[in-house]
């Protein structure tokens, strides 16, 4: 049978290299500030996507980010490595969103494509490691939801059949479709971008990126229906305004601190075997060891 | 049933309440008698006969039990659906549950539906007071739920004002387990699984599972042998394995190490991983990643081995040996086996 697949994907600052002006004072992220990457797991998730679209004959894979008009950048490496086109949810008025009000409205986007049969998104993101907005959109959505997926092992009966990777072994579970699938971090890598896909939608531009195209850019694009990443509102998918951004976040952040640690005054060592001995020799004695 | 209560959710495998539900017992206590309110637990599952002599040294005063052969082992919805109807009626003020797999699962949905406020992987909880910003409202004692972000670099304080009940998760090894009193005893209530889950809820099926009883047990364990990026390969690991072994310890790891498949994740100690307080801490080749040190910190003793005389770890260690681990170890094993006998 041929999927409608949705992959959700986020575009995280890259928390391996904080800056010191990454927090506004409102505790929420400065964005702007970060060098912005395609959210490990949602890589995990796509290439599962993808393996359903080869087997799945006529299947499409749709991506869907939410975030500031630059995210298109996720939508395009994903069309690169595969994916048909996507969607950016974008809106001043969903900034500032905890998990709750993301995953609403992320839920209302999906509502409006009108017919899926399977949602995947990485298991977290690393800005924030949380593993909440999967489930909250399957709840909101109200589908069954499956999370740390290592494998989609495949799909039987408008079931599809899932292993899923936890703390202390493996579970197999079979789930009806529509389904939200979260993918774990030790799934298959993502394949690379494909040479001809990359040729075909390296035109591809968001709507916003679009109106600063010069007019021979842009008849290209339009006379290319493909190329367009299209950006939805928060008006357009219907999201009820208390429902998002700041006011619809029951969690608020109440401060922030830096994180500093006591320094110990260290006994400095060298390496040679004296020393070493008398270290052990004082461990031994004072009960550390060998107890 | 009484309202306005702090309840833990209480994990179970085989017949034996997780380890993490106990911790977070012995935290959910502590609040609870500051906020003068009973601390409750639930349990759901399979032949939960007694199971509740598990949980009362630990301070429970009201366990609600749920038994229905179709709620062992755990799937999302059903237990899902027991915890939204049932707090409906019972509108706890606060919610805590482990970050696992579970808790990670259930904890989300949960909250989606309640429209009540979760923080995930706490490393503190507190209750306090808190004034609006904006509004100036002011509110007391709520639960101040801390949390590392930005790859640990900063800690958050989030709390939820206005919505109930507050929701938290905390991995496990971060709380302390301790009995309360051996002989605490509280009130049992039974809950009739079919008022609370209905058949529709059993959607999801499992066809497999292969649970291993967990072979390592670095939380526990007095003596650390944690090995990092600097250790560079899978082979050099052997090392901090044979050190571990002399000295009857466990090895563990850093993100680092993990993440470049040197050693499996069940090993990683830091903010993603289990937190440690051994007796002693040998840090081979671990520069000391904020979200590392957080995991370690507590450690009695700290041993630094680095090639790097500046690494931040050894800011915070007792010792520091600058030098190649490939070189120090073998001889810590050497003099370690002479001078124990």
């Amino acid at each position: 049978m041929s999927l409608n697949i949705i992959v959700l994907a986020k575009q995280v600052p890259d928390t391996r290299n904080v800056g010191k002006d990454a927090m506004k004072e409102d505790g929420t992220i400065n964005r702007a500030a970060l060098p912005a990457i395609f959210n490990p797991e949602d890589l995990n998730a796509l290439e599962q996507a993808l393996r359903l679209k080869d087997a799945n004959p006529g299947s499409t894979v749709t991506m869907l980010t939410m975030g500031l008009p630059r995210a298109a950048e996720v939508i395009r490496e994903a069309m690169y490595r595969g994916a048909d086109g996507g969607i950016v949810l974008t809106d001043r008025v969903l900034g500032g969103a905890d998990t709750l009000a993301t995953s609403y409205s992320l839920a209302q986007a999906v509502k409006k494509f009108g017919k899926y049969d399977i949602i995947l998104g990485g298991r977290q993101a690393i800005d924030g490691d949380t593993a909440q907005v999967g489930p909250q959109i399957a709840e909101k959505l109200h589908l069954p939801q499956v999370t740390y997926a290592e494998d989609i092992l495949g799909i039987e009966d408008g079931k599809v059949i899932v292993k899923r990777r936890l703390e202390h072994g493996v579970e197999t579970v079979k789930a009806p479709l529509p389904c939200v699938v979260t993918v774990n971090g030790s799934a298959p890598d993502c394949r690379p971008r494909n040479a001809q896909r990359l040729m075909k939608y390296k035109r591809a531009v968001s709507t916003s990126e679009k109106a600063h195209l010069d007019d021979n850019l842009k008849a290209f694009v339009d006379a290319h229906p493909y190329l367009n990443i299209d950006e939805w509102s928060a008006a357009y998918v219907e999201a009820d305004p208390e429902q998002i951004g700041l006011p619809g976040s029951p969690t608020k952040v109440k401060a922030i601190e830096n994180v500093v640690f006591t320094a110990k005054e260290s006994r400095r060592l060298d390496n040679n075997d004296q020393e070493i001995e008398n270290l052990i020799v004082e461990l031994i004695a004072n009960h550390t060891i060998g107890g | 049933m009484s309202q306005n209560n702090l309840i833990v959710y209480c994990e179970i495998e085989d017949g034996k309440i997780a380890d993490v539900s106990l911790e977070l017992l012995t935290k959910g206590r502590q609040l609870a008698t500051k906020l003068g309110v009973e601390l409750q637990a639930i349990v759901i599952g399979d032949k939960l006969n007694g199971v509740e002599e598990q949980v009362f040294p630990y301070g429970v005063d009201t366990l609600y039990k749920v038994e229905d052969s179709r709620l062992y082992p755990y799937t999302s919805n059903p237990h899902a659906a027991v915890l939204i109807n049932l707090f409906k009626e019972i509108k706890p003020q606060i919610c805590l549950m482990g970050a696992t797999c579970i808790g990670r699962d259930l904890g989300p949905r949960v909250s989606s539906c309640l429209h009540s406020g979760l923080t995930a992987d706490c490393t503190a909880l507190e209750i306090g007071p808190h004034k609006d910003p904006k509004t100036g409202k002011e509110y007391t004692d709520l639960l101040y739920q801390i949390r590392p972000a930005f790859g640990g670099n900063i800690v958050a304080t989030i709390v939820n004002p206005d919505c109930r009940p507050q929701m938290a998760t905390v991995r496990e090894g971060v709380m302390k387990k301790e009995v309360y009193d051996a002989n605490h005893q509280g009130q049992v209530i039974n809950l009739e699984a079919k008022d609370y889950v209905s058949d529709t809820d059993f959607v999801v099926e499992i066809i497999d599972r292969q649970i291993e009883k967990s072979k390592v047990n670095i939380k526990n364990s007095p003596i650390i042998v944690a090995g990092g990026y600097g250790v560079g390969s899978k082979e050099n690991f052997d090392l901090l394995f044979d050190l571990a072994k002399v000295l009857g310890g466990e090895v563990g790891a850093s993100r680092a190490a993990v993440d470049a498949g040197f050693i499996e994740h069940e090993r990683q100690i830091g903010q993603t991983g289990v937190t440690v307080r051994p007796k002693l801490y040998i840090a081979c080749g671990i520069s000391g990643q904020i979200q590392h040190i957080a995991g370690m910190q507590d450690s009695s003793i700290i041993i630094s081995i680095n090639n790097d005389p500046n690494a931040p770890i050894n800011t915070i260690a007792d010792y520091v040996i600058t030098g190649n681990m490939e070189d120090i170890v073998p001889k810590l094993i050497k003099y370690y086996k002479k001078n124990s006998k």
